[in-house]
């Protein structure tokens, strides 16, 4: 058997061992010590972690009777238990990807042995770390936090989704259970459900479109209002112009609901100063929708507009030289230079926007919190998008599971536009062409 | 006839800019002078207040716990800030530069991650944060956003990265220099925007946001300012809104000023990483 197999296989045996071969015995070491661990970690732990996941529980709390008197004796916490078996299960995969590593190191060390190479110093492997897989090494602390701080809580709440977590099963009182598709059945069949969700999701979609539309063609109109070449104090109306994106926007959204108030506020002793009635802003369905959008817009309108400044200043002055020659209007020229050399650079943006604004939850939270109440809506009101109906679901009514299938729902929506304008940008498609 | 029409253009285009202006200022110039008035309530019959007072911002620091939260909103935002942007740089430089086996996929799930919902998230941090008895303490708070300013903010930067031509690396390297040393020594200073950018992104996020902060945060003294800000008017019969308006102003005013003065450096930052994807 050639050495470079050896030592392979010694590491399949047992991490490390490849290693001790190799003559590496501080990295060999290292890796010993890493794989007793994983094997305590395996034999005592991981099994019943996994089991805990697949049972989710199956003794639930209760009252049991000790000699004469009753005692509450606390059961399985499905909740608990199906997250420490996450945890587990992504522990063992890092695991898993450490092991396979170990027997790559084992091989290639011992490979360029065989052509006669001195094996790295543990000095030496880390300078080699250093310099040959930095990527990794630099992306390897913000993948750990990701993997659990995002990735595994969306796990989580995913197959939240397949159980019957939802008030009033509740742990630790209750075991909850695996149901798989029965959440997504009632979303669509049973009518409390099925009319809030098409209702709140129709005018989510609404939003979206009239808060993207909304922003995107005032903050260019503004962009060019201020860039025309006779406008004077640009620096000025610029800066005027940027504090609604400046100011924090919880500050300015719990600001402006003040400001709407039917009764104090001063928008509508205004319109009574000048004789009209006032308008009830946010307690009308309709009027509450139109303030949603008037506030977007003054929050919006500023990231377009430096947006599109950026793109305004690229385009080449000789171009509109060129349209004056000929004899084009103002109009003229708006249309056939400005707009599109704007719309291309930024049309990718827009559909980011777009998909923001599905999820855009400050806006409707802090003004409205999804006010007017809708009767017919369960648990939700007239102006709620589907990330506000969730967080209530989830948070305010602890209906998890249905919270969690709205949230695939979301995600369906989202990654639909973002994956579909994503593959468009010139970032995705020729990113070394840039050099 | 043509200079006629053109000024009436411009006219018009002044008029516009000018009330647009008034329009964009109105909210801060009302929250300020609500600050200033007396009693409490938020009714007022004049736009300037008859008479002028100090007192809220007083009443602010000796009669609710603003000075603490304060303290903590600037102890959360600057460690999340300094963490995040380290990592954000690292790992979009490295995401940038390297052409490393994982490297597309990475990317798609980097794309995959900004596209849930961040609540859906939040009830399993809970119970995780619960688990590790991390709950009501600041550093599950500054864990959680700098981890998630990697995730927002990586194509931005990753974008601007691409821009920076790789022959001045190159010869570093040729000069002997390690990975580490040309990030610090040439990449940092060049993207002096990026840096910028994302760092105040990251510290905005964390300044104001009060959702997330609201379900980790359990106790009073703990609070950021968001929370208490929030918890000052969210209520149906809180009257305290004047206090309320000084709070406000203590908090927008700051920021809005870094905001401002640091400008150019957001142009250049979202234009920079925005065009390229």
């Amino acid at each position: 058997m050639s050495s470079k197999s050896k030592a392979a296989i010694l590491s399949i045996l047992f991490m490390g061992l490849g290693q001790l071969y190799n003559r590496q015995w501080l990295k060999g070491l290292l890796f010993l010590a890493a794989g007793m661990l994983g094997i305590y970690f395996f034999i005592f732990e991981l099994y019943d972690y996994i089991h805990g996941l697949i049972t989710l529980g199956d003794t639930p709390s209760g009252f049991v009777k000790v000699g004469k008197m009753t005692k509450l004796v606390e059961g399985d916490h499905s909740i608990f238990m199906m997250i420490k078996g996450l945890v587990a299960l992504l522990a063992a995969l890092l695991m898993a990807a450490y092991y396979i590593l170990n027997i790559r190191d084992a091989h290639i060390v011992s490979a360029e042995r065989a052509r006669g190479k001195r094996p790295n110093s543990f000095k030496q492997s880390l300078v080699m770390l250093e310099q040959k897989h930095f990527a990794y090494l630099v992306l390897l602390p913000p993948f750990i936090a990701i993997v659990f701080l995002s990735i595994l809580p969306l796990i989580f709440s995913i197959l939240i989704a397949f159980t019957n977590y939802a008030d009033p099963i509740l742990p630790p009182a209750n075991l909850v259970d695996w149901v798989a598709f029965d959440n997504f059945s009632k979303m669509i069949n049973i009518k409390a459900w099925s009319t809030t969700f098409t209702g709140v999701l129709q005018w989510t979609i609404v939003w979206a479109i009239l808060a993207t539309v909304t922003t995107y063609i005032g903050g260019v109109l503004v962009a060019i209002l201020i860039h025309q070449p006779a406008i004077r104090f640009k620096k000025f109306w610029r800066t005027a112009l940027i504090i609604p994106f400046a100011i924090p926007n919880m500050v300015s959204l719990l600001v402006m609901r003040n400001m709407f108030n039917n009764q104090f506020g001063p928008v509508n002793s205004y319109l009574k100063f000048f004789g009209l009635k006032g308008i009830p802003w946010l307690t009308d369905p309709f009027w509450a929708k139109v303030t949603v959008i008037l506030v977007n817009m003054w929050m919006g309108i500023p990231i377009t507009m430096i947006l599109a400044f950026g793109v305004l200043s690229t385009i080449p002055r000789d171009l509109y030289e060129a349209a004056d020659a000929d004899g084009a209007g103002s109009i003229h020229k708006f249309r056939y230079i400005t707009m599109p050399m704007v719309l291309f650079s930024t049309a990718p943006l827009l559909i980011m926007q777009f998909a923001g604004n599905i999820n855009n939850f400050n806006v409707i939270y802090l003004l409205t919190n999804g006010e007017p109440v809708n009767i017919n809506y369960q648990f939700a009101g007239h102006t709620d998008l589907l990330v506000t109906w969730l967080y209530k679901l989830a948070l305010l009514q602890s209906q998890f599971s249905f919270a969690s299938v709205i949230g695939i729902f979301i995600f369906v929506i989202v990654a639909t536009f973002s994956i579909w304008s994503y593959t468009r940008t010139r970032s995705y498609k020729e990113e070394d062409m840039i050099q | 006839m043509k200079t006629s029409s053109s000024k009436w253009k411009l006219r018009a285009s002044y008029f516009i800019l000018s009330v647009l202006t008034v329009i964009s200022i109105f909210p801060a110039l009302w929250i300020i002078l609500s600050s200033l008035k007396t009693g409490n309530s938020l009714y007022s019959d004049t736009f300037i207040p008859r008479e002028f007072t100090f007192q809220h911002y007083v009443d602010l620091f000796e009669k609710t716990k603003y000075p603490i939260w304060f303290l903590n909103t600037l102890k959360v935002a600057l460690f999340s800030t300094l963490i995040g942007t380290f990592l954000l740089l690292f790992a979009s430089y490295a995401i940038s530069r390297f052409r490393f086996v994982g490297r597309k996929t990475t990317l798609k799930m980097f794309l995959v991650l900004q596209m849930f919902p961040g609540f859906m998230a939040m009830i399993a941090i809970f119970v995780l944060l619960n688990a590790m008895s991390l709950l009501n303490s600041h550093w599950a708070l500054i864990l959680v956003y700098s981890t998630g300013a990697i995730i927002t903010n990586v194509f931005v930067a990753k974008g601007f990265f691409d821009t920076i031509p790789k022959s001045l690396e190159d010869a570093a390297r040729i000069d002997g220099a390690s990975h580490l040393k040309v990030f610090f020594s040439i990449i940092i200073p060049l993207s002096r925007p990026m840096l910028t950018y994302a760092s105040l992104m990251i510290f905005n996020g964390a300044f104001v946001d009060f959702i997330f902060a609201d379900l980790i945060l359990r106790t009073e003294e703990q609070r950021t300012l968001a929370v208490g800000l929030y918890k000052m008017v969210s209520q149906r019969n809180s009257t305290e809104f004047t206090m309320f308006a000084s709070g406000a102003v203590l908090v927008a005013v700051p920021v809005t000023l870094l905001f401002l003065f640091l400008q150019r450096f957001l142009i250049e930052g979202l234009t920079a990483g925005a065009t390229k994807g």
